[in-house]
C-alpha cells in the first residue's frame, strides 16, 4: 500500500492501481468516458485529466492511465483542470450531439451548446467497444481503423464481421448509445456493424433468446460443469 | 494471390508476427495492394485477428486495400515542396486525371497519392511516377509527362 | 538483393584490432593516392537528375579509352548540394562539376583526365556574383560549413565497406573494445554533452546511462531512421551515403549499454537507405564487426533492419517500439521511460541516425575536441536541410550556434530572384516560423525554443514574400490532422477544428473571432494531449499568429492574400504592356479562360479561371500578374 495525496488529503491505495480508480473508490468524482474498471485503461477521451505536481511546473495528465506510487500528489478540481475539461468537452459534444449522457455531462462541465459544426454520428472513438470485444468477449471482431481525424471504429473492411457472436457487450458499454441492437423474429442485428445472427429458441416456450454463435462459444469454452440446460431454456423458463 | 505464395512469404519471416509489416510489404509488392483474402489467410496462419491486421493496414500510409492503377503517381506534400507550389501540381494532376488523391482513374491506368515528404526537398516540388523522381515539377511539366505515359500505355 | 561494388582483398572474419589495422594497410597499399578518381554522387537528389546515366556514360568512356586500370570511378554518398546535381568530383585535384549530363562524360575524360584541363561550363557559378569556382571547398555553400559528420560522404562508396575501413572506419570501435570500459564510453559521450539530434535535444549520455543501469540482462539499442519531419532529409543522406558510420556508432552504443541486439527502423519511402544499410549490416557481419565475439572479444551484438510503413507519429520513441513489436505505431503513456521499459518491456535506448553518427567521432577524437565545436550547452555540429525559397538548397552542416543569417545568406546564397525574405520554418510540424528580426539568433536547441519554434530534426524551410503564412499554418494543420494517431480527443479533434478555421480564413470566410477560437483550440491541444505530436501541434499556428498576425487580418478584414497564394482571394490578370500577344497562354490554358486577338494583349476571364498557374509558368514575358 502507498499513500497518495488527492486535493491535499491523504489516501491509502494499492501501488500501481490507476489514480482514477483510487479516486472513485474514495468517492472523489472525476468525469470519464473511455475508462471501465474491467478493461485496460486507454487515455483517449482526455476528460479525466488531473493536475500533477511536477519538479518544475505542474502538468495535466489522464488519471485513468496514471499508476499510483508513494507520495503521488494530484489535484482534481483546479481552475486549470476545469478549463481543460470544459474545452475537451467542447470537442466531444459535436461528435455525439444526440447522446443524452454526453449532453448532461457537457452541461455539468460548463458546455451548454454545440460550438463547432457537428458532423458526429455518435461515436466519440473512446474504444470501449473495441476493448470489451477483445478483452471481455474474446472475439476481437472490431477495431480502430485509419488514423487522425479519419479514425473510426469498424469491423474489418467495414463488412459484416464473421467473428462477431452478437453478444451485445459493445451495445451495453457504449457511452453514447451509438451502437444499436435489434431483434426481430429469430434474428438479432447489431446495426452499426451490419451483423445479423440467427437465434436459438427456447425448447420450452419457443422464444428466440440467444444468438447461435454465442451458444457455440459458450459450449466450447465451458469445461466443467457442462452448460447443459442453461443453453436450452430462455432465462424466463430456467 | 495464391496461398502458396503467401506461405513462402510467411516462411521467409519464420511465421514471426513481429514481421507482419514486412510480410504486408512483400504481398503489396506483388499485388499492388493487400487483398482481403490474403489478409484473412495471414490472420489464420499467424493466429492473429483479422481486425488486428485490418487496423495495421489502415494505420500505415504505405498500404493499399484496393487495387492500384497501372502507373503510380506520388505527389510529395512536404513543406519545401508546398512552398514551391506542390498544391498547384496536385491540382493539375487531379484535374487532368479526373480523380482526387487516393483514387484510381476510371480506366485503371493511373493511381494518384499524396505523400508527406519524400526527403528529396532540394528538388521540390517532387512527383514520383512508378519510382522515377521528377524534380522541379510544375503544372505544365505534369501535362507533358502524363501525355508521355498515356502514349506508353 | 543489394548490389555490391568493389572487390575486397579480404574474406573472412577479423579476429582482433590488429587484423583490422592489417586490412586497412592492405587496402591502402593497393590504392594509389595519385591515381585519378572520378566520383559521382549517388544520393537520391542526384538520382532524380539521372546520375545513373552519368555514371554509366563515364564507365563506358573509361572502358573505351582503355583507362580502366588508370582511372577509378566511384559512386559516393550525397554531397549535400542537391540543387546542383548530378555532382561529379574529380580527385585528387577535387575539381567540382555540377549539373553534369551523360554527354559530358567524354569531355571529362579527354580534357580533365587526359589533359588536366578544367571544363569551364561545368563549374559552379555563384548566382549572386557570377563567379566560378573550381574546387568544392572554395564554393560559398561549402566554405562556411564544418562537415565533421557529413564530410566523408563525398569520398566513400557506401556500398563498399573497404572504402570506410580505408579511411580509418571501425578503428574507433576496435580502440574502444580494447582500451575503454563501457562506463568510459558513456563518460566520454556525457562529457562531450552530445544532445539527441532527432528533436528534443535530450542528452544522449544520460539516456544511455539510464538504460545501462536499468535492471535486466536483455537490452536493446535502436536507430530511429523514420525521418518524418517534412522538409528534413539529413538522416536519409547519412544512411544512404555513409551507413557504416551510423552502424559503428550503434555498435559503440551497444557496447556501452551492454545491449546484444539492435534495430534500425527505416522508412520504406527511402528505398536506397534501406538497401545501403542492409548491405552494410551484411558486410559488417562478414567482417566480424557484428555478430558473435566482435573483433575477437567477448562482445556480441546483432542488428536487424525493419521498415516503417509511413506514419509520422511512429517516429515517437514509444510508438516506434510498438511498431517494432508488430503492432500499430501509436504512442503509449510514458509513466515509465522507454530507456527502462521499452521494446517488449526491456530497457531500450533509441537515438536518431545523426546522433549515432556523431558517436564514433567523439570516441575517436575525444570530448575536448568535440565540445570545442559549437557553444557551451550546444556542442558539436548539426546537419540542416536548407530548402524552400533559397538559392543554394541542400544539406549543410554547421557548428551549433551559427546564426540563421549565416546559414541563409552566406551558405544559402540568399533568396532567389531578389525577393524579400519572410520567414524560416524550423522544427517540422512541431516547430514554428521565425521572422526576419530574429535572423541573427544563434541556431541551437535552446534559442529556437525561446522563439516558439524548435530544432526538430533540422529542417529549415525558407519562405519569401510569395509565401503566405496563413497558408503555411493551414498546411501544417492539414499534415497533423492526418498524421495524428487519432487517439486523444484533443489532438484528433483539435487539429481538425484548427484546420477548418484556417481553411475558412484562407477561403476569405474568416472572422476576427476565429483568431480567439484558434488560440483557445491551440491551448487545449497543447495542454491536454498525451504525446509530443499533440503537445506541439499548435506551434505552427501560434508562431504565425504571434509574428504574422497582420497577414491573418488581411485575409479576414480586407479579404486579401498579400502573398498572392490563397486561391479564393487572388485573381490572375495580364499586363497589357508586357503581353506580346504570342498566344502561348491561350493555347495552354486548360480552361479556355484566356481570349485574345491577333496583335492584341490577351485577357483572362476571371470566372472561368481556376488559378492553376499554367499561364504564369508558360509566359515568357512575365506578363501574367497575380493580385
Amino acid at each position: 500500500m502507498v499513500t497518495v495525496i488527492i486535493n491535499g488529503k491523504k489516501y491509502q491505495a494499492e501501488e500501481g492501481r490507476k489514480l482514477l480508480q483510487v479516486a472513485l473508490d474514495n468517492g472523489i468524482e472525476i468525469p470519464h468516458l473511455c475508462y471501465h474498471e474491467n478493461l485496460s485503461s486507454y487515455g483517449g477521451c482526455r476528460l479525466c485529466l488531473v493536475e500533477l505536481a511536477g519538479r518544475k511546473k505542474s502538468s495535466l495528465v489522464t488519471s485513468c492511465t496514471l499508476p499510483v506510487s508513494e507520495g503521488l500528489e494530484v489535484k482534481t478540481d483546479t481552475p486549470q483542470v476545469k478549463k481543460a475539461r470544459r474545452l475537451v468537452m467542447e470537442m466531444i459534444l459535436p461528435q455525439a450531439p444526440d447522446s443524452l449522457r454526453i449532453r448532461v455531462l457537457a452541461r455539468e462541465l460548463g458546455v451548454s451548446a454545440v460550438s463547432f459544426p457537428s458532423e458526429g454520428d455518435g461515436c466519440i472513438r473512446c474504444g470501449l467497444c473495441v476493448r470489451a470485444c477483445e478483452e471481455l468477449v474474446g472475439a476481437g471482431a472490431i477495431s480502430f481503423a485509419s488514423r487522425g481525424s479519419a479514425r473510426t471504429v469498424e469491423p474489418p473492411f467495414a463488412e459484416e464481421p464473421e467473428s462477431c457472436i452478437g453478444c451485445g457487450t459493445c451495445v451495453v458499454i457504449c457511452p453514447t448509445d451509438c451502437i444499436k441492437m435489434e431483434e426481430r423474429d429469430d434474428e438479432r442485428k447489431i446495426i452499426r456493424w451490419k451483423r445479423t445472427l440467427k437465434m436459438k429458441s427456447c425448447v420450452r416456450c419457443g422464444r428466440p433468446f440467444l444468438p447461435l454463435a454465442m451458444v457455440d462459444v459458450i459450449t466450447r469454452r465451458s469445461t466443467s460443469p457442462p452448460p447443459g440446460e442453461r443453453l436450452e431454456l430462455c432465462p424466463d423458463c430456467r | 494471390m495464391e496461398t502458396r505464395e503467401i506461405d513462402k512469404i510467411i516462411a521467409r519471416y519464420n511465421a514471426d508476427p513481429q514481421e507482419i509489416m514486412a510480410m504486408f510489404m512483400e504481398i503489396q509488392d506483388k499485388e499492388g495492394y493487400l487483398p482481403k483474402s490474403a489478409l484473412s489467410y495471414l490472420a489464420d496462419k499467424l493466429h492473429l485477428r483479422l481486425a488486428q491486421l485490418y487496423r495495421l493496414a489502415t494505420f500505415y500510409e504505405a498500404f493499399n486495400l484496393k487495387p492500384q492503377g497501372d502507373h503510380q503517381i506520388h505527389v510529395c506534400m512536404g513543406t519545401a515542396c508546398h512552398v514551391r507550389g506542390a498544391p498547384q501540381v496536385l491540382d493539375k494532376l487531379q484535374q487532368t486525371l479526373g480523380i482526387t488523391a487516393g483514387e484510381v482513374s476510371s480506366d485503371g491506368s493511373f493511381g494518384l497519392k499524396t505523400v508527406n515528404c519524400l526527403g528529396a526537398c532540394a528538388l521540390g516540388p517532387v512527383v514520383v511516377i512508378d519510382g522515377e523522381y521528377c524534380g522541379h515539377s510544375s503544372p505544365l511539366k505534369m501535362e507533358k509527362i502524363l501525355k508521355k505515359y498515356k502514349k506508353h500505355t | 538483393m543489394p548490389v555490391e561494388r568493389g572487390d575486397s582483398p579480404f574474406v573472412g572474419k577479423l579476429k582482433s584490432a590488429a587484423d583490422l589495422e592489417k586490412l586497412k594497410l592492405t587496402i591502402l597499399s593497393e590504392r594509389d593516392p595519385g591515381k585519378p578518381c572520378i566520383t559521382v554522387c549517388m544520393g537520391t537528389g542526384c538520382h532524380a537528375y539521372e546520375n545513373e546515366k552519368v555514371f554509366a556514360a563515364l564507365e563506358k568512356e573509361i572502358e573505351s579509352r582503355g583507362l580502366s586500370k588508370k582511372v577509378e570511378l566511384r559512386g559516393t554518398g550525397c554531397h549535400g548540394f542537391c540543387e546542383q546535381g548530378p555532382i561529379v568530383v574529380v580527385f585528387p585535384e577535387e575539381i567540382f562539376y555540377c549539373r553534369v549530363k551523360p554527354e559530358d562524360a567524354a569531355e571529362i575524360l579527354s580534357s580533365t583526365i587526359s589533359e588536366n584541363k578544367v571544363i569551364e561550363r561545368l563549374l559552379f557559378k555563384d548566382p549572386l556574383t557570377g563567379r566560378k569556382f573550381t574546387h568544392e571547398s572554395e564554393i560559398p555553400f561549402y566554405r562556411y560549413q564544418k562537415r565533421v559528420v557529413f564530410g566523408r560522404n563525398k569520398s566513400i562508396d557506401p556500398k563498399n565497406i573497404d572504402d570506410y575501413i580505408a579511411e580509418g572506419g571501425y578503428q574507433t570501435l576496435a580502440k574502444a573494445l580494447v582500451s575503454l570500459t563501457p562506463e568510459e564510453v558513456i563518460r566520454e559521450i556525457k562529457r562531450a554533452n552530445l544532445r539527441g539530434r532527432g528533436g528534443g535535444g535530450f542528452p544522449a549520455g544520460e539516456k544511455w546511462e539510464t538504460t545501462r543501469r536499468a535492471p535486466g540482462e536483455k537490452k536493446y539499442v535502436i536507430v530511429n531512421a523514420d525521418e518524418g519531419d517534412p522538409g528534413a532529409y539529413m538522416d536519409r543522406s547519412l544512411l544512404e551515403g555513409n551507413p557504416h558510420l551510423v552502424l559503428e556508432g550503434l555498435i559503440l552504443g551497444a557496447y556501452a549499454i551492454r545491449a546484444d541486439e539492435g534495430f534500425v527502423y527505416v522508412r520504406q519511402e527511402y528505398p536506397l537507405a534501406v538497401e545501403n544499410i542492409t548491405l552494410a549490416v551484411k558486410k559488417a557481419e562478414e567482417y566480424g564487426l557484428l555478430g558473435e565475439n566482435i573483433l575477437g572479444t567477448d562482445f556480441c551484438f546483432k542488428v536487424k533492419i525493419r521498415r516503417g510503413a509511413g506514419a509520422f507519429v511512429s517516429g515517437e520513441s514509444s510508438a516506434l517500439m510498438s511498431s517494432l513489436e508488430g503492432k500499430v505505431g501509436e504512442p503509449r503513456p510514458k509513466h515509465i521511460n522507454t530507456a527502462i521499459s521499452g521494446l517488449w518491456g526491456k530497457p531500450s535506448n533509441l537515438n536518431n541516425v545523426e546522433t549515432w553518427a556523431n558517436v564514433p567521432l567523439i570516441i575517436d577524437r575525444g570530448w575536448e575536441w568535440y565540445s570545442g565545436i559549437g557553444t557551451e550547452n550546444n556542442t558539436g555540429t548539426k546537419i540542416f536541410s536548407l530548402v524552400g525559397k533559397v538559392n543554394n538548397t541542400g544539406l549543410i552542416e554547421v557548428p551549433l550556434g551559427t546564426s540563421l543569417r549565416t546559414i541563409i545568406y552566406q551558405i544559402g546564397g540568399g533568396i532567389p530572384g531578389g525577393k524579400k525574405f519572410k520567414a524560416v520554418q524550423t522544427g517540422g510540424p512541431s516547430g514554428g516560423c521565425i521572422p526576419e528580426k530574429f535572423l541573427d539568433m544563434p541556431v541551437d536547441f535552446d534559442s529556437l525554443g525561446e522563439l516558439g519554434s524548435m530544432m526538430g530534426s533540422g529542417g529549415m524551410i525558407v519562405m519569401d514574400e510569395n509565401s503566405c503564412m496563413v497558408d503555411v499554418a493551414r498546411y501544417f494543420m492539414s499534415f497533423l490532422k492526418s498524421e495524428s494517431c487519432g487517439k486523444c480527443t484533443s489532438c484528433r479533434e483539435g487539429t481538425g477544428l484548427m484546420y477548418d478555421i484556417l481553411d475558412r480564413i484562407t477561403a476569405g470566410r474568416g472572422s476576427k473571432e476565429d483568431l480567439e477560437r484558434l488560440e483557445e483550440l491551440a491551448w487545449t491541444t497543447g495542454n491536454t494531449s498525451m504525446c509530443a505530436l499533440g503537445k506541439t501541434a499548435a506551434n505552427p499556428v501560434l508562431s504565425t499568429l504571434k509574428y504574422f498576425r497582420q497577414e491573418y487580418l488581411a485575409h479576414i478584414l480586407d479579404k486579401k492574400c498579400p502573398a498572392g497564394v490563397c486561391k479564393a482571394l487572388i485573381r490572375y490578370t495580364i499586363d497589357p504592356e508586357k503581353c506580346t500577344a504570342c498566344g502561348r497562354c491561350i493555347r495552354l490554358c486548360p480552361q479556355q479562360a484566356i481570349r485574345g486577338e491577333k496583335d492584341k494583349p490577351a485577357v483572362i476571364d476571371s470566372d472561368r479561371c481556376v488559378r492553376c498557374g499554367i499561364c504564369r509558368e508558360a509566359c515568357r514575358f512575365e506578363a501574367v500578374l497575380v493580385e
